[in-house]
């Protein structure tokens, strides 16, 4: 790690990649928001054409995704390691696993593809902060994250966000769809929404699949946390020091324990468990800009003064 | 209903509420609301500072507000994760765990041994379920065979197959819950044998590992002396590499390592190692941290008779990240009269547009020593410690330096200099720089390592191994297949599907 060379002009590019990839999320985006207006069309001729807008749509997420993957390779060589040492590059690393996971998954399990107008939302948002809030010039790690365990640590934080992020995606689905406002359907928002929510999987297949995400995201949650246990007995001589960083991985981690028993509990699973869920996440997020932009703590590594 | 209620005998006794207290706590709706709530007992230990991780942070709250800071320290809000609100919460949680596994590890021995239950009468019922067209005669013994060789545990009678397979899984389920107590109580017994100590070591000067042998040493509840293995370490050389090539990343250190000799027992053989920031240095029952480093200029000073007052390295506080540093020297034993000087020590000086000098570099490509110089009291008679990196000024007089009227001391290496009123000189010698050390020990660590290990293997297992019952069932025209999950198995259709073809295709063996 002595040696290190950093390639500003290559981050440069990599910048540009970025910045070209949310225009196309956004385009995405869009076109993600006409297949599901006219799936939910009363329109028989419009319905018909909407599966050729949701291949479009599609198309653009796959291309975006791809740009997005190349901008964050760039910035990995720009710096000459992986790309996750202060906040933008865990920003547009995680986002990048996020949108990938996502078009993977739908190949294997089709009900998914629903929430793809999340999933495209929540990249473009993320990217949006990246680059205004977080950026920071190219620099090496400082010497304590200088650690295999790094790699390890936070590559499988990262996919747990991802799986952690569908699930709360699917599940705000569901609450939408069993939410009393729109089953009943009775103003003018609430009506055409209602019919969009119909295009949508059934309530109890939205639930099941949230709650198969959750449980990948949990297992590879528990692992981050034995993992960073191990990493800061090497970094800061001990394994758990109730730094804040710790404090919300364990608040995290038993957020979902919480959900899991919910699942299993009479009175809790359904809504009561959705709500858990997208608070799990919730708490991810909070974890991830709250704590790290305003909170004291060794884990201080957002690369901004 | 009011009129057909039962009324309960008006006498439940202690014991009556004792089991339903006991019910009410093991159930799994307190589970989840322990849970919850242990969740939101942690948040404002992210929110105040906590004595255990941030004291300094902890007395500045209290400076800045006492009144609001004796309130929530009545609340134990400093110390959080110790505090019997949340101890509490966290031993209802697990006793309840207790009281939640240990049935139901007794009820799992019992159906590991048992037979899987008999086929329901009504196929139809089942969540999934298939009727097939056969003229096979043995479609009994083929589907025993089928299903035991895909691993189910299978109970055949003349008609009927009942099978099941993935006890596995709420085996895992109580390792998982079972480690978890493995966890707490490796964490309580390793939090008591456990002691970490810090000290300052200068290149060339070796740690005794001895109680004189730290500067602070914090042990555990069960900790004594005897558990302090003898090993020496002596610090060789510390070397520090700081980007100067990257535009953006200048300064910013890009590895730290310490070079040092270590020596176990009396007459152990010298071993050379290093210790970086990642990479402790690991001795028996003690592993040696780099939590921090600085310069240590090495100084001599001489007083108004030419006598050597004081001479060697002096450990200097690091003030920011280019390393001006802060270090305080007292000579009580100087003649005609004792003094003490507060020095800076800037490792590549430059001026700011104040006027005032600053570091711009960590590494010491242009090193200078500044010297303020203080005569009167030390306080050093009065017999009660004193902080060795600040000067009490209270009764000195400040005689160059400030608004002394006398410029204060500047010295670049090798250089002499005389000290004001002919009180003497000071030598800046040479520099050596210095590493922090935290040197500690946990010897609960391995196990729970183990026990988290077990956990996430016992999870892993619960979560993602399939536990599903089948029964297949021989009718007039053919045969019926039925199919049962424990949890959400989006695949039992599927499996029912393959089963009833191959049953459909296959020979006994
Ligand atoms: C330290 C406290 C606890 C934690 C962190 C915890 C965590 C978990 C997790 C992560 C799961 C899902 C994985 C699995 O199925 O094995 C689970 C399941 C389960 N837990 Fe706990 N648990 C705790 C305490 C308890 C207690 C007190 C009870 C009893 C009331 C309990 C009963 C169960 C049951 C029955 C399941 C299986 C649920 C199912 O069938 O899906 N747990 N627990």
């Amino acid at each position: 790690m002595t040696n290190v060379v950093l390639n500003e002009g290559l981050s440069q590019y990599s910048r540009l990649f970025i910045y070209l990839a949310m225009a196309i999320y956004t385009f995405s985006f869009l076109a993600y928001a006409l297949n599901l207006s006219r799936q939910a069309s009363e329109d028989k001729s419009v319905r018909a054409v909407a599966s050729r807008t949701e291949r479009v749509a599609l198309v653009l997420l796959i291309v975006s995704a791809a740009i997005h993957g190349a901008g964050v390779v760039m910035r990995a060589i720009s710096v000459s390691r992986v790309p996750w040492g202060n906040m933008y590059e865990f920003s547009i690393t995680g986002s990048f696993v996020i949108v990938a996971i996502f078009i993977a998954a739908q190949f294997f399990v089709r009900d998914i593809k629903f929430i793809a107008i999340l999933v495209s939302g929540f990249a473009l948002l993320v990217l949006g902060a990246a680059t205004t809030i977080f950026y920071v010039e190219v620099k090496s790690l400082m010497p304590a994250l200088q650690n295999y365990w790094l790699y390890i640590h936070v590559s499988v934080a990262v996919l747990a966000t991802a799986f952690f992020n569908i699930a709360a995606a699917l599940s705000v689905a569901f609450l939408f769809k069993s939410s009393a406002f729109i089953t009943k359907r009775k103003n003018a928002i609430a009506k055409p929404l209602g019919r969009v929510l119909a295009v949508f999987p059934a309530e109890n297949k939205l639930e099941k699949l949230a709650y198969r995400f959750n449980i990948i995201g949990f297992i590879l949650w528990t692992f981050t946390l034995i993992a960073g246990a191990i990493w800061a007995e090497r970094a800061w001589h001990r394994y758990w020091g109730w730094d804040t960083k710790e404090v919300w991985t364990f608040i995290i981690w038993t957020l979902y324990a919480g959900y899991l028993h919910a699942n299993a509990t009479r009175g809790w699973s359904g809504k009561r468990s959705a709500w858990l869920s997208l608070i799990g996440f919730a708490a991810v997020i909070f974890n991830f800009t709250i704590v790290n932009l305003f909170f004291k703590g060794l884990h201080v590594y957002s690369g901004l003064k | 209903m009011a009129s057909s209620q039962q009324f309960e005998s008006p006498e439940i006794g202690l014991k009556g509420w004792a089991r339903w207290f006991w019910r009410q706590l093991t159930s799994m709706r307190t589970a989840l609301l322990l849970l919850l709530l242990l969740a939101a007992a942690a948040i404002p230990g992210s929110v105040y500072p906590q004595r255990s991780a941030d004291p300094n942070g902890v007395t500045a709250f209290f400076d800045a507000e006492p009144q609001l800071a004796a309130v929530l320290d009545k609340f134990q809000i400093f110390d959080v994760y110790t505090s019997n609100w949340f101890s509490a919460i966290y031993i209802l949680l697990f006793i309840s765990l207790i009281g939640c596994v240990v049935p139901r590890t007794r009820v799992h021995f019992d159906n590991l041994r048992a037979a899987p239950p008999s086929a329901p009468r009504n196929f139809a019922r089942m969540p999934s379920n298939k009727t097939v067209k056969s003229k096979k005669a043995n479609v009994v013994a083929l589907a025993e065979q089928i299903l035991r060789k895909q691993g189910y545990r299978v109970v055949a009678t003349k008609t009927t197959v009942a099978a099941e397979r993935g006890y596995l899984r709420e085996t895992g389920n109580l390792i998982f819950h079972f480690s978890l107590i493995g966890v707490l109580i490796a964490v309580g017994i390793g939090g008591g044998l456990s002691y970490s100590g810090q000290r300052v070591l200068i290149e060339g000067e070796t740690f005794v590992n001895n109680l004189a042998g730290y500067d602070s040493l914090s042990p555990g509840t069960f900790f004594n002396e005897n558990r302090l293995t003898p090993f020496s370490v002596k610090l060789d050389k510390f070397n520090v590499i700081f980007d100067i090539k990257n535009q953006t990343n200048i300064g910013t250190p890009l590895d730290f390592k310490a070079q040092v000799t270590s020596k176990i027992g009396a007459n152990g053989k010298a071993t050379s190692g290093v210790i970086r920031v990642n990479e402790p240095l690991e001795l028996p029952n003690a592993n040696l941290y780099l939590t921090g480093n600085g310069y240590a200029p090495v100084v001599t000073v001489r007083d108004a008779n030419g006598n050597i007052s004081f001479s060697g390295p002096t450990a200097f506080l690091p003030q920011d990240k280019n390393y001006t540093s802060l270090g305080v020297y007292k000579l009580p034993d100087a003649k005609p009269q004792q003094f003490g000087m507060i020095s800076f020590f800037y490792p590549t000086v430059d001026k700011l547009t104040t006027g005032a000098k600053t570091s711009i570099f960590p590494d010491p490509i242009n090193p200078l020593l500044t010297m303020n110089v203080y005569v009167g009291d030390l306080g050093l008679d009065g017999g009660v410690p004193k902080n060795v990196y600040s000067l009490d000024i209270a009764k000195m007089k400040q005689v160059a330096g400030g608004k002394s009227g006398v410029k204060g001391l500047e010295l670049t290496k090798g250089q002499t200099v005389a000290l004001p009123n002919g009180m003497g000189t000071v030598t800046f010698d040479s520099l050596k720089r210095f590493i922090s050390l935290d040197i500690s020990y946990n010897p609960g660590e391995g196990w729970i390592l183990l026990f988290a290990l077990l956990a996430l293997g016992g999870l892993i297992l619960s979560l993602l191994v399939p536990r599903r019952r089948v029964w297949v069932r021989k009718t007039t025209d053919g045969f019926e297949l039925a199919a049962l999950a424990r949890g959400d198995d989006p695949t039992l259709e599927k499996i029912i599907a393959e089963l009833a073809d191959e049953i459909k295709k296959a020979k006994l063996d």
